[in-house]
């Protein structure tokens, strides 16, 4: 028989038995249901950690030190390429270097230093970064107080929650009730702070005699480091984890990077580089180079290798993340499919059923000329047609089902104070993949009770009354 | 003993032949020899009948020519061709094509209205679908249902529904019709209607009409051949004399 042949005859037979059929084809829907919901549940939070993942800034950056500051001591990286001593300076021209690679945004200097902020005439010390522009972006920012900075090199600082309730004197005791960063904000926002820093000064060219009378290349490697005092306007105050895991933000105060860098604020790691730094390029201690996209971070940490810098990324933390994600998603599958099996076994049911009552028919069909074949195409086409009608109806039961889901927790997750977010998505391939399995599980269980109906013995079926 | 006549020679005329035919039942213990070595030769264009009380073995035999039952033991050629050594497949095939069947209890499907039943064997036989609808209602057309041909089975009289089910036996135009007791569920005037148009198949086209019935009188005002069946055994076969035109039986009622 031909395929719209076969197609007519299932739906007209499935028709015959609506209330069966239908009742078998709602058990394959809740089985796909159920299967639609437990794989966009996994999806939309797999979507949702790594737009956090993303949004944080932890997934798309690469932070790149000369191999010179032998941080990385021991590690593979480190055994190959050139000896630590003999390896390139992380000057400007590597960073400009490496700011033009492919896929790069951006290469920032870390800039941390710890330094001396006078506010109210009373000297607190702390850590000290510098902030790109690009951060402005990060998740970290949603709940801040104030505003980012107003551009790269304005008199601007952001203060860290913790260091604003030091100023204030509103530290609480250990495991107390934190104050909120609303209520901290208005008595510092638009507050001056004066920093005091110590300004690394390159020396005027001169030449320094040698032990041995020669003239070394020193010359230009000297240079003194004199006390400054810079005024800031506190602009925001920011609720971000100190501990994290990001350069920039694991300090208390935040300056805007360009103003930062044009401090020349004398770092630690400045003093290994004075005999190497031959000429004024500023040299730094690290760099943060942040990837358009984080699936062409590997190509872009090798080409930094290349040029013989030490990287590091969570790329592998992500990996290892994907394969969590990997591991949920089957498990949830496999309790999504559970529906679905049963749902299988009622097809076969159905269709057994649907041989016993048919028996007579079968027979009809096959003393007419059906062949065995015939037969079983059309039992086929039935379990098909209802994996089909089973698979739509079920996809669009999950997709509801996630959407009453979704709703229901946000509006729970607004009775405590979070913020709603969308954990559930039915991407395509979804919808695509659970049709198609329910076609697949339908067509096995079709497989049973069509050879069944096809090996029937036309003599005794048309026997039977 | 009849059996085939010595001298008649093999020609490609021969419709039916078989030859020690057997078919066999095991129930239990015992083995019901439901055909029993029966060795019979129809001519092409001849219309037989198969007489024979309940259990005599007409239907198995019928059965066997028709394809769907195989023998346990002999040969049964239907055109020439060896039915016992067709695969399942083949044997659809010669349902399909060689031969047409009619049944007692007329087997239409009853989900099916009486167009889409006689369409049937055409969507088994993959005519497309554009010409299936013409055949259809010219075999209708050819039995006289062409005004009922979107009812349902249930909705049509028994004698309406056999000619639905000769529409349906003719519409892949067979050689052979093969009809099991087709006047058995059916009052006397209307098996009259039903044994006149499958006369007519018989005279004006040509067709080869095996009929197993047990009412002998309806045989022998139809039939050019009577083959008696009893036990499996065949038990006699002659010529009909007694045979009337179409009109003679007409008038008979």
């Amino acid at each position: 028989m031909k395929i719209p042949d076969l197609t007519e005859l299932a739906l007209r037979n499935l028709r015959e038995s609506v209330l069966r059929n239908s009742l078998t084809t709602v058990g394959i829907s809740v089985g796909v249901a159920s299967l639609v919901a437990m794989l966009s549940l996994g999806s939309g939070l797999q979507q949702l950690f790594s737009r956090k993942l993303m949004k944080s800034g932890l997934f798309d950056t690469v932070v790149v030190t000369s191999r010179r500051d032998l941080r990385g001591m021991g590690r593979e990286q480190e055994r190959n390429g050139p000896t630590p001593g003999e390896s390139r300076v992380l000057d400007e021209s590597a960073r400009e270097q490496m700011e033009h690679l492919p896929n790069v945004l951006e290469a920032d200097p870390d800039i941390r230093f710890v330094a001396k902020l006078l506010y109210d005439d009373k000297p607190h010390l702390t850590m000290i970064s510098a902030m790109p522009a690009s951060m402005k972006s990060n998740d970290a920012f949603e709940g801040m107080q104030g505003s980012f900075f107003s551009s790269e090199t304005a008199p601007e600082i952001m203060l860290q929650k913790s260091f604003a309730e030091e100023l204030l004197g509103k530290t609480p005791p250990l495991g107390g009730a934190e104050p909120s960063v609303a209520e901290l904000a208005p008595p510092l926002l638009g507050k001056e702070m004066i920093l005091s820093y110590p300004q690394k000064v390159t020396a005027p060219s001169r030449t320094v005699p040698g032990p041995n009378g020669s003239a070394a290349d020193l010359a230009s490697a000297s240079y003194s480091v004199v006390s400054r005092e810079q005024k800031l306007k506190i602009v925001g105050i920011v609720d971000l984890d100190p501990e994290s895991m990001r350069g920039p933000t694991r300090a208390k105060v935040f300056l805007p990077l360009k103003l930062a860098e044009s401090l020349h604020v004398m770092q630690s790691t400045d003093l290994r580089e004075i005999s190497e730094a031959a000429s004024d390029q500023p040299v730094y201690s690290s760099l943060s180079v942040r990837v358009k996209n984080p699936a062409q971070m590997q190509p872009v940490e090798d080409a930094i290798k290349k040029m013989g810098f030490t990287t590091f990324s969570i790329l592998d933390a992500s990996q290892s993340l994907r394969r969590v994600f990997g591991v949920l998603y089957a498990f949830l599958a496999i309790f999504g499919s559970l529906a679905l099996t049963v749902a299988s076994i009622g097809i076969v049911n159905t269709l057994v059923m649907a041989i016993l009552e048919r028996r007579r028919e079968i027979g009809i069909m096959k003393a007419i000329g059906a062949s065995d074949n015939d037969v079983k195409k059309l039992f086929f086409a039935e379990a098909g047609a209802m994996g089909v009608l089973g698979g739509v109806v079920g996809v669009l039961l999950g997709w509801a089902i996630g959407q009453i889901i979704n709703f229901g927790t946000n509006i729970y997750l607004k009775s405590q104070s979070i913020p709603p977010e969308h954990f559930w998505a039915v991407p395509l391939w979804l919808v695509l993949f659970a049709i198609g399995f329910a076609i697949l599980v339908s067509l096995l269980s079709g497989l049973y009770p069509a050879s069944r109906a096809a090996r029937l013995d036309p003599v005794q079926a048309l026997r039977y009354e | 003993m009849a059996s085939i006549p010595a001298g008649i020679p093999q020609t490609t005329s021969v419709a039916i032949r078989s030859e020690n035919l057997c078919r066999h039942y095991r129930m239990g213990q015992t083995v019901i020899r439901a055909v029993d070595g029966v060795s019979l030769q129809i001519e092409a264009g001849e219309f037989v009948a198969l007489l024979g009380s309940s259990g005599s073995g007409k239907s198995s035999l019928l059965n066997m020519i028709a394809g769907l039952d195989h023998p346990t033991s002999g040969s049964v050629t239907v055109q020439g061709r060896e039915l016992a050594k067709m695969t399942r497949e083949e044997l659809a095939k010669h349902r399909l094509h060689v031969v047409g069947m009619v049944f007692q209890s007329f087997n239409l499907i009853a989900s099916m209205t009486v167009l889409e039943n006689v369409e049937l064997p055409l969507r088994f036989a993959e005519v497309d679908r554009s010409k299936r609808d013409a055949l259809a209602r010219e075999a209708l057309e050819r039995v006289g249902l062409q005004a009922r041909m979107n009812h349902r089975p249930s909705e049509l009289s028994g004698g309406e529904q056999q000619r639905a089910a000769l529409a349906r036996a003719l519409i892949n135009r067979p050689q052979i019709l093969l009809a099991d007791e087709p006047t058995g569920n059916l009052d006397s005037r209307t098996g009259t209607e039903i044994m006149d148009m499958v006369r007519e198949f018989n005279s004006k086209l040509g067709m080869t009409i095996v009929m197993v019935t047990h009412e002998r009188a309806l045989a022998e005002r139809y039939v050019e051949r009577l083959i008696f069946l009893a036990d499996g055994k065949l038990v006699g076969d002659q010529e009909n004399t007694l045979a009337m035109s179409s009109s003679q039986a007409r008038s008979e009622l």
